[in-house]
């Protein structure tokens, strides 16, 4: 490989611009655009080009050139018949220049516009989801042979067993914490005995719920989308309505009712370990008795509260489910929308969870509040 | 200087393979393999399935190191161990996956722009009259620049994925099943459409295919692995030539012997 080189000679009273070695990607000296300067520099003095003795030309290096040359061929040109063929490849492209994406003027309201569609089109598509479980439900009332039991217990297993563990670890530390925190301010009130009715109230009714819900979206909501998403790159959804299975049933139905069995389950799970978590900080930090806190706390919160915490639960369980195999079942082929959807679906459904909740607070204000 | 076809000086092979062993565990895929291909010559590798010659062509590419033996592309071997001369020696071949391979992510321009981008000498005005140059090259649009590869035919994917494995004009090309996937109609154009860049940038073209017409259109040699060796290599007459069970086989299907021996011809 020899190099790119430019000579300059003056004949019979004209500039003459003599390019020899190979022109190609590899041998042009970097940074290319200071090449095509320098180039540019020599157009001006607008030269006869002589690049008969260029051994390899390569597009690159024709690109250079032409663009050198104001994209025009120039005035005199000596070039080998082969070489010329690449420029004239090289004209037919670079005239019309890069395509220019089209601009809108009022992008901003195209885009609002294009959400909100977006979003109504979501909604109508989880209402038609909805109604096709409701459908589905009924027919296995009818057909009870049908119920999908392995796949209900598969989903029970991944999505509640195995997320014990995590669950309580979640649920202990935030007991710890919130119990640390309130027994500060409370002391200072000397209110100490009041610790039971905060962490009663806010844990069985609040924190056990909303914490499970995002800690379930993130883990059993992302695996159902990301699932449903590969099944559907792979076209294994399509294999099995060719075999006469109904998707909804078997993948969508089993997932739902697996959390809105299991989602109630650790709620009540998250809010013990947050309760005996904050137990166990109150009696080191006021030395208060575990006798007391566990005589106390049925007497401060009403069992309503478990009923309202094992509710939202159970809606909760239901929509990240609806909402996981939404997404997932609106996955196309390629790896960014699988990625871009898992996230939008662990994103809405916290969110969609947390906005749910917020209803609750509204709804049962007048409830199992002592 | 006349014009004469253009190719690349060169004093080595293109590819040199000496005594080359494949061995996954206890399954031996290649004993003892020496091949050489030519700088311009266009070689069809042919095998039964499971022979291994996907296997061959991901160690030609340095993918997949064998258990023994040399692959030397240009004179270097594929896996040297300098980072830096390894890197260098991968911009000179490019590879046509399969299945195209194409970055999802990415649209058909940046997918093509990404080996010029990597190179980092160029700037972008540049990057996108290469991009549209190539594009023409295999054939489509500017205005396909901006789809997506999830938005492509499979003939399409396939040219795209040919305009980014020439993006930086290699010296070698590397094809695995080349026409898989598309129609007889698609499948001919794109022989067609890659005899003619073949023809006009002169690069050497190493092609696993099972396909007769593909081999007969583009293949100037043909090598065939059996047995775990090659059992034959050289000019469709001269592998017509060596009585192999495998060969018998492969080429007694009538269609295949006569659109490859009307290729050689």
């Amino acid at each position: 490989m020899t190099v790119a080189t430019i000579e300059i000679v003056e004949r019979a009273g004209t500039q003459q611009v003599q390019l020899a070695g190979d022109w190609t990607l590899a041998t042009m000296p970097p940074p290319v655009s200071r090449l095509e300067l320098r180039l540019r520099d020599l157009v001006a003095g607008n030269p006869g080009w002589d690049l008969r003795s260029i051994s390899r030309l390569d597009s690159a290096a024709a690109i250079v050139l032409w663009r050198a040359w104001g994209r025009q061929w120039p005035a005199a040109l000596a070039v080998s018949p082969q070489h010329r063929l690449l420029f004239e490849r090289v004209e037919t492209i670079a005239a019309d220049g890069a395509p220019a994406p089209a601009r809108e003027s009022l992008a901003w309201i195209l885009a609002l516009g294009r959400l909100t569609l977006s979003g109504a089109s979501h909604l109508l598509a989880m209402i038609g989801l909805l109604g096709q479980l409701i459908l589905d439900v009924g027919y296995l009332c009818a057909q009870p042979r049908d119920i999908p039991w392995r796949e209900f217990s598969a989903n029970l297993y991944k999505s509640g067993a195995q997320a014990l563990p995590v669950t309580a670890l979640i649920g202990f530390l935030i007991g710890i914490v919130l119990s640390y925190l309130s027994a500060l301010q409370l002391k200072t009130f000397g209110a100490d005995v009041f610790i039971v009715n905060l962490l009663g109230i806010s844990i069985v009714r609040e924190l056990g719920p909303v914490l499970v819900a995002v800690l379930v979206a993130g883990r059993s909501g992302s695996a159902m989308t990301a699932q449903i998403g590969v099944m559907r790159v792979t076209e294994e959804i399509d294999a099995l309505a060719t075999m006469g299975v109904s998707r909804s049933q078997r993948l969508v139905l089993p997932k739902v009712l697996a959390l809105a069995v299991a989602m109630p389950l650790l709620v009540i799970w998250c809010s013990a370990a947050g309760i005996i978590g904050g137990m166990v900080s109150a009696n080191l930090q006021m030395n208060l008795s575990y006798g007391f806190f566990i005589d106390t706390l049925p007497r401060v919160v009403p069992v309503a509260n478990v009923w309202i915490g094992v509710g939202k639960g159970l809606v909760f369980g239901v929509l990240i489910a609806l909402i996981a195999c939404h997404f997932g079942l609106r996955v196309k082929p390629n790896t960014e929308s699988l990625s871009s959807l898992t996230t939008t679906s662990v994103v809405t459904s916290i969110t969609v969870a947390i906005i749910v909740d917020a209803v609750f607070a509204i709804l049962t204000r007048n409830l199992g509040i002592p | 200087m006349s014009a004469q076809p253009k190719t690349f000086p060169q004093t080595s092979p293109a590819i040199e393979i000496r005594g080359l062993c494949t061995q996954f565990g206890e399954v031996v895929i290649h004993r003892n393999i020496n091949l050489d291909i030519e700088a311009g010559q266009m070689l069809g590798l042919v095998g039964g399935s499971g022979s291994g010659k996907t296997t061959l062509l991901r160690e030609i590419v340095g993918l997949l190191a064998p258990s023994q033996g040399t692959v030397k592309l240009f004179g270097q071997p594929v896996l040297d161990p300098d980072p830096q001369r390894r890197r260098a020696l991968r911009r000179r071949f490019g590879m046509l996956f399969q299945q195209g391979a194409l970055f999802s992510a990415l649209s058909v321009h940046d997918n093509i722009a990404f080996p010029l981008r990597e190179l980092r000498t160029l700037d972008e005005s540049m990057i996108t009259d290469l991009v549209l140059l190539k594009l023409g090259m295999v054939e489509l649009e500017a205005r396909h620049a901006r789809l997506m590869p999830a938005e492509l035919s499979g003939g399409m994917i396939k040219r795209v994925a040919l305009a980014r494995a020439l993006s930086l004009e290699p010296e070698l090309l590397v094809l695995d099943e080349p026409t898989a996937g598309l129609d007889p109609d698609r499948s001919e154009n794109f022989v067609k459409l890659l005899k003619m860049l073949q023809k006009e940038l002169g690069f050497t073209v190493v092609m696993v295919t099972h396909d007769p017409e593909t081999l007969a259109g583009l293949a100037t040699r043909l090598a065939v692995l059996a047995d775990q060796r090659l059992v034959a290599c050289g000019t469709a007459a001269e592998v017509f030539a060596v009585d192999h069970p495998f060969i018998r086989n492969f080429f007694s299907s009538r269609r295949a012997a006569a659109a490859i021996r009307q290729g050689a011809s």
